[in-house]
């Protein structure tokens, strides 16, 4: 059988603040398997936002140990997790976070240049990046020419281009209107269907019900680990959207 | 990522905000411009005395009475007891034929008023030799010098400089023949010498006689104010100034009595004024260049503060923390060295405009281009790495949630 491409063994986080000892994290376990789509869910404070950064290797676990694709990093130094970050994870944030200097493609081939490639590699796969998100047409729009949808997509041409290991989507439709959050959604689907690995921090329980499986987090602690029976087919909900609007529009 | 990525990057930033990126180098713009403008009109200036003094006759070795104080090498004429250097002491190093003297000329100069006709100045009367011309690279424009003849007996003629000459006659061509009065002596003009100014004074406000004719007719004084001797080489002048030390000590009985001034010291001296003021540039550089640095890393601290989040997802997507540092302290640099390249240019514009309206020769100094671009350069380096310490080490956790 396959390695799992997560493995964490009960990870703690312990955060000093002054006096006070606060366990964000306490002693969490779990495995994710490659091609898995997962929510992780749970309220502010549940400690899902610091897993996540354990996860995307920003940050180390008091205790604990964590292995992707089957190495231990929750023990390297900053200039290693820099390159487990570029090499194995694609980061898609609520906020975008491009740059606001760089058009769509110069944005894309951002992890390209510090992995170190070639100008004419990191086109061809920013571009290819870029198409099979939807926005071969508009390469050279910079952020602020597109939507709010749009420029997600951008971030998740991004978060491809290095062919991570996993896609770590961090809230990726807390700025967007429904529409535009069922096309992300959408396209986190198919990306899994094509064999990617995504995990999505959420608290919402719509945008979690596209997964497969969701794991809720309370107080540090994994409670429960649901297996979603009928995921939420994003392709779906899109057309009723759009049905809706059509009979709107009419009026 | 490779420095041609850094470098693209970096140039991007500076363009995308080119009102501030133009104010954080103007510090280091005014400062090279400074160096820059200074240090060409400084050594234009520096030439030119130089090559005046050389204009005023090369290799020359001065023996006056008195002996001079202050700044060494600067003649200090002084007043009392000048009634010292005697005529035969010039006769008697004329007949020395010492190898390596060129030539020898005695000097007494007096003012007096020179008259023709209704036309009336008072003026310089310099006494002196036939090969005064020679030595003072001083030439007669019309008609001749007096010679060793005319010296030998004392005769009365005259030879004008050009604004006397100008002063008395409609124009100095006239002046030939005619023969005006000297203080009370008469005298047959025959020669007009060329226009000259040392720089410092109009050489052409005097007049020249034999100085033999100065000491029959006018003074009665046996004695020179000063004996120059000009040597055949440049290396000649030490050797030469030692030889009248020794010469002039033992007629005098005391070294006290007299000076010897050596071309070369005075150039010596100019030399060591320069090279005070260099310093003094070198240390306005420093400090304004210490402004423009701090400058510099200042608005870095800013742009590191802006563009938090920049850092953030750059560390995110995979930059080691010696990419954000290599990036921001080449993004100061760069903008040190733009501003180096603008302060040169400017400061190159500047001298030429000032020596083009001024009498300031400017000579532009490659060398003090290349110190001040290097400074400005390090100054960026230097100023720049601790923002960009500060860059590298945010925590992208922190720096991605920065609003």
């Amino acid at each position: 059988m396959n390695q799992p491409v997560i493995k964490v063994e009960d990870l703690w986080k312990i955060y000093q603040l002054g006096e006070v000892q606060v366990e964000a994290l306490r002693g969490v376990s779990f495995e994710i398997e490659e091609g898995e789509f997962v929510a992780i869910m749970g309220p502010s404070g549940s400690g899902k936002s610091t897993l996540m950064n354990i996860l995307g290797c920003l940050d180390r676990p008091t205790r604990g140990r964590y292995f992707l694709d089957g190495e231990e990093v929750s023990q390297l130094n900053e200039n290693q997790l820099a390159q487990v970050r570029n090499k194995k994870i694609g980061f898609i944030f609520q906020s975008f976070n491009l740059l606001p200097r760089l058009t769509a493609l110069q944005n894309v081939e951002l992890p390209l240049i510090y992995a170190g490639a070639s100008p004419q590699q990191r086109r061809e796969k920013a571009i290819k990046s870029l198409e099979a998100v939807g926005l071969g047409e508009r390469i050279h729009h910079y952020p602020n020419q597109l939507s709010g949808g749009q420029q997600q997509r951008v971030a998740i041409a991004r978060a491809l281009v290095n062919n991570p290991s996993i896609i770590l989507a961090d809230e990726p439709t807390g700025n967007l209107d429904t529409h535009s959050s069922e096309e992300i959604m959408h396209i986190l689907q198919e990306l899994n269907r094509e064999g990617k690995t995504i995990i999505l921090v959420t608290h919402e329980r719509d945008i979690a019900s596209h997964a497969r499986r969701i794991l809720h987090f309370r107080d540090g602690q994994l409670v429960d680990n649901e297996t979603v029976e009928q995921p939420l087919e994003a392709l779906a909900v899109l057309k009723e959207l759009t049905e809706e609007e059509e009979i709107v529009e009419p009026v | 990522m490779n420095l041609s990525e850094t470098l693209h990057s970096a140039i991007a930033s500076i363009l995308s905000n080119k009102l501030r990126s133009f104010l954080t180098m103007l510090g280091i713009i005014i400062g090279v411009a400074a160096v820059v403008a200074m240090t060409s009109l400084g050594e234009g200036t520096t030439e030119e005395i130089v090559g005046q003094i050389g204009s005023l006759g090369s290799n020359q070795v001065t023996v006056i009475p008195g002996r001079s104080r202050g700044v060494p090498g600067m003649p200090v004429f002084s007043r009392g007891g000048s009634n010292i250097l005697k005529w035969e002491y010039y006769l008697q190093l004329r007949d020395f034929n010492l190898p390596g003297i060129k030539n020898i000329i005695a000097e007494n100069t007096t003012a007096f008023t020179v008259t023709y006709g209704r036309e009336s100045i008072s003026t310089r009367v310099v006494g002196t030799t036939p090969q005064y011309p020679e030595v003072r690279n001083f030439n007669v424009d019309i008609g001749r010098f007096f010679d060793q003849k005319e010296l030998d007996n004392a005769e009365r003629v005259v030879v004008l400089g050009k604004t006397v000459a100008q002063d008395l006659f409609a124009s100095p061509e006239e002046a030939l023949g005619k023969t005006i009065r000297v203080g009370r002596m008469t005298a047959t003009v025959v020669g007009i010498m060329e226009e000259k100014s040392s720089g410092f004074q109009d050489l052409g406000e005097q007049v020249f006689i034999p100085i033999t004719t100065m000491q029959k007719r006018l003074t009665g004084s046996e004695y020179v104010q000063s004996i120059t001797v000009q040597t055949e080489t440049e290396e000649d002048l030490d050797f030469v100034a030692e030889f009248l030390e020794t010469f002039f000590t033992n007629r005098l009985k005391d070294p006290e009595k007299f000076s010897i001034i050596n071309q070369q010291d005075i150039l010596d001296t100019i030399n060591q004024v320069t090279g005070t003021m260099t310093l003094f540039l070198t240390a306005i550089t420093g400090i304004s260049l210490l402004v423009g640095g701090i400058g510099i890393m200042n608005i870095m601290l800013v742009s590191v503060t802006e563009r938090t989040r920049e850092i953030g997802l750059r560390k995110a997507i995979g930059a080691r923390p010696f990419d954000i540092l290599a990036q921001f302290v080449i993004e100061s640099s760069l903008l040190s060295a733009l501003g180096g390249i603008i302060g040169i240019i400017l400061g190159i514009l500047i001298s030429e405009v000032i020596s083009k309206f001024s009498s300031y020769p400017s000579i532009i100094s490659v060398e003090a281009i290349i110190i001040a671009f290097s400074i400005s350069v390090g100054v960026g380096l230097f100023f720049g790495i601790y923002p960009a310490r500060r860059a590298s080490q945010l925590d992208p956790i922190t720096a991605l949630r920065y609003e």
